[in-house]
């Protein structure tokens, strides 16, 4: 590694100042008020405030409804990320190959993550909804099998992780796409000529080229999973049926902002920080052990 | 800055336009709200009716979102010192509101800006729902209560009467299988607002308690009855219907409208408000009959308002508060009371605005609004009052999440009410704990 020298001591601190500031007034601070948050409890307006210590966790941890948040959000986060990156693997195979009007392709395949997720939310919507989707009304034609999410929990849950790998998919294309495209042809060329066929090569020599970008997605969808997922659920099921689709971020929305319960909120999004550091450690420990990086 | 920066702007106007100079000493009033589509119209037509009557306030109206989204958005103005004069927070939003320490009562504010308006002439189902200890709190804005919707060319087609809505649940039931068995529609009927027109009102419109307390009136510590013998027959009656598919159970709030609309259900139970909207939208025959009632032996007693009030913050300009007031007076009076009545299908609520409407026929040549009145009219009991529930919004969600539960035949009826229940009484118990003095 290069290592850049300074010859005035204060001059590095001075420009690291500005991004310093930035993650200490909008990440530190608001993270520390969370914390000190879930230590009280409020009343709506924050005219009453009361200590009580960790009355706030003690009541989550002993609730089921949260429990059960905690196991949607990992379901929800694992089927985002293995649905968003392993179709985002396959496109982006897709997009190398030599068609006509390939730049067209490529740049409509990314076109999904241009659209917010409570607009990708409204539009599954008007596809999937059992009282005006346009698909419900098709399968009313064809078969008898009512397709209502609005009853049916694992089928919300999947609506909604299809919904959300939609929106992301195409994050993920880019990054492979560019991936792909920086594994040089002599190599794949030498391996053909040496007998290897398309999935010998892409298991021994592209799969392990791309393992950085594919580490790093998954990081990264699981994080977007855990916390930027909101929209897509704000706004197609609102976390029903029942709980089904209740993740733990929504319910950190739906306890403070709806129920104004704000220290059982802030204690809420305490707890998913703190899962989602343990998970993101967990990965960076275990598995970037498989990453080959050059 | 803000400040500074509207100065500038009007300043900037002023000169550009040479506009009168009474344009500038306008003050101006924010109101926010949650009316949106038809009912947003409504609502800008009559602030502009309001600035246009008088020259020295200029109210403006502004659609913050969902009821839940309003009332959080004031909050978090009020919390940073800047509230709206006015906001719109919908019935559940009541105790919390009351309770805030945030709010002018709105007839301490009438009566401190000497400004004249007779409570009495208002109907006793809407000012007894936002008194307390006998004193208004809140401004009745648009006040509804949940009516049954049935399509009549589906009905005509059944061989059942067009105009004879099934009065009863048993006819209810009885009414959609032969209308699913003619074909007529998919479904018999759909509930938008579940939570809200099969609990909150079927429970007072059969004089049942829906909670102790007198629904909340009387303390704080209050706890839910829902999953008693009423509960579970009624909504387990439901359920049972769910499965044989006379019920078809099509989410929260709004959600199931389109059911309705687009005839898959014969038959849907919702506000009055809808009734505007409706009268634009509907493709066939329609009409209404009251809320579907269980017999003997239960009595019938009323339906609970539903809506919206408008409630007066505390933490603006003194001087402000005269046009609040005015405002409030101009919206009372029976002109505006009646016009907003036949727009949009809400209540009107003053005796005089319901009298003049009569003296016009206006009810004879529109039953359908007649109808949402017509439950109210039975003298409020300790049962029917209304609700007064803090966090009703989360213990709202709680219930609705278990006759989710209930409905897909996770859990019987009087699991998923004991579950709701239990979770209902602990945010209660949350409510009075933040709440204590």
């Amino acid at each position: 590694m290069k290592r850049a020298v300074f010859k005035n001591r204060g001059l590095p601190y001075l420009l690291v100042l500005p991004q310093l500031a930035v993650t200490l007034v909008f990440f530190f601070w608001p993270a520390f008020e969370s914390l000190r948050l879930s230590f009280f409890r409020t009343s709506p307006f924050g005219d009453k405030t009361f200590f009580v210590g960790l009355e706030n966790f003690e009541k989550l941890l002993a609730s089921p409804e949260y429990y059960q948040s905690i196991v949607n959000t990992f379901v929800f986060a694992f089927g985002v990320t293995a649905l968003g990156v392993g179709l985002g693997l396959f496109v982006a195979a897709l997009a190398t190959q030599k068609v006509r009007g390939l730049a067209a392709y490529r740049t409509a395949v990314l076109w999904p993550y241009g659209i917010a997720p409570p607009i990708a939310g409204i539009i599954f919507l008007f596809i999937f909804h059992p009282s005006y989707g346009v698909l419900p009304y098709w399968l009313g034609f064809v078969t008898a099998y009512e397709f209502n999410w609005l009853l049916k929990g694992w089928v919300a849950m999947t609506l909604v992780i299809i919904a959300t790998a939609w929106t992301h998919v195409g994050y993920n294309i880019a990054f492979f796409l560019a991936g792909l495209l920086a594994i040089p042809t002599s190599v794949l060329e030498a391996a053909s000529v040496d007998g290897a066929g398309a999935i010998r090569r892409f298991k021994s020599i592209i799969f392990p080229l791309l393992s950085p970008i594919t580490f790093y997605l998954v990081v990264v969808n699981l994080i977007f999973s855990f916390f930027g997922s909101f929209g897509v659920i704000h706004a197609v099921t609102q976390g029903g049926p029942g709980n089904a689709t209740e993740i733990m971020v929504f319910k950190v929305y739906k306890d403070g902002f709806i129920g104004l319960n704000l220290g059982s909120s802030a204690a809420q999004s305490v707890l998913l920080m703190l899962v989602v550091i343990a998970l993101t450690a967990i990965q960076f420990r275990f598995v970037e052990k498989k990453v080959t990086y050059s | 800055m803000k400040r500074w920066a509207s100065v500038i702007a009007v300043v900037a106007a002023a000169l550009l336009l040479g506009g009168p100079a009474e344009s500038l000493a306008k003050t101006e009033i924010h109101f926010w709200h949650a009316m949106g589509g038809q009912l947003g119209e409504t609502t800008n037509e009559l602030v502009k009716q309001f600035n246009q009557s008088q020259a020295e306030y200029e109210v403006k109206a502004l659609n913050k979102g969902t009821y839940p989204e309003v009332l959080t958005g004031a909050i978090a103005a009020y919390r940073q010192k800047n509230p709206p004069h006015i906001v719109q927070v919908f019935d559940v939003g009541t105790q919390t509101m009351l309770l805030s320490g945030a709010i002018y009562p709105i007839s301490q504010l009438l009566k401190e800006q000497e400004i004249q308006v007779n409570w009495g002439d208002f109907i006793k189902p809407v000012t007894g729902y936002y008194s307390k200890d006998g004193n208004l709190y809140s401004m009745p804005f648009n006040s509804s209560s949940p009516i049954l919707y049935y399509n009549k060319d589906a009905f005509t087609k059944a061989g059942l009467s067009p105009d004879k809505p099934p009065a009863t649940w048993k006819e209810v039931g009885e009414a959609s299988k032969k209308i699913i068995a003619a074909g007529a529609a998919k479904c018999g009927f759909t509930t938008s607002w579940p939570s809200w027109t099969m609990l909150e009102n079927t429970f007072p419109w059969h004089d049942q308690p829906f909670s102790t307390n007198q629904n909340g009136y009387a303390g704080l510590d209050t706890k839910l009855l829902i999953n008693g013998e009423f509960g579970v027959k009624h909504i387990g009656q439901l359920a049972a219907w769910q499965k044989e598919g006379v019920y078809s159970y099509g989410g929260r709030m709004g959600q199931p409208d389109p059911k309705f609309i687009n005839g898959d259900c014969a038959m849907l139970i919702q506000s009055s408000a809808v009734i505007g909207g409706f009268k634009k939208s509907l493709k066939f025959a329609w009409g209404t009959g009251q809320l579907p009632h269980w017999g003997a032996p239960y009595k019938k007693q009323n339906a609970v308002v539903g809506g919206a009030t408008l409630w007066v913050m505390k933490g603006q300009k003194p001087a402000d508060y005269k046009g609040v007031a005015r405002f409030m007076k101009f919206i009372a009076e029976p002109h505006q009371q009646m016009w907003w009545h036949v727009t949009t299908g809400y209540l009107p609520i003053t005796q005089t605005a319901i009298k003049n409407l009569e003296a016009g026929y206006h009810f004879k040549k529109n039953p359908e609004q007649a109808t949402a009145l017509g439950q109210l009219s039975a003298k409020p009991t300790a049962n029917s009052l209304g609700h007064r529930l803090g966090n009703f919004v989360q213990i709202r969600e709680a219930i609705e999440s278990e006759m989710e539960n209930i409905f897909a035949g996770k859990k019987t009826a009087k699991e998923g009410l004991d579950a709701a229940v239990a979770k209902g009484n602990e945010i209660l118990k949350e409510f009075a704990a933040a709440n204590k003095q």
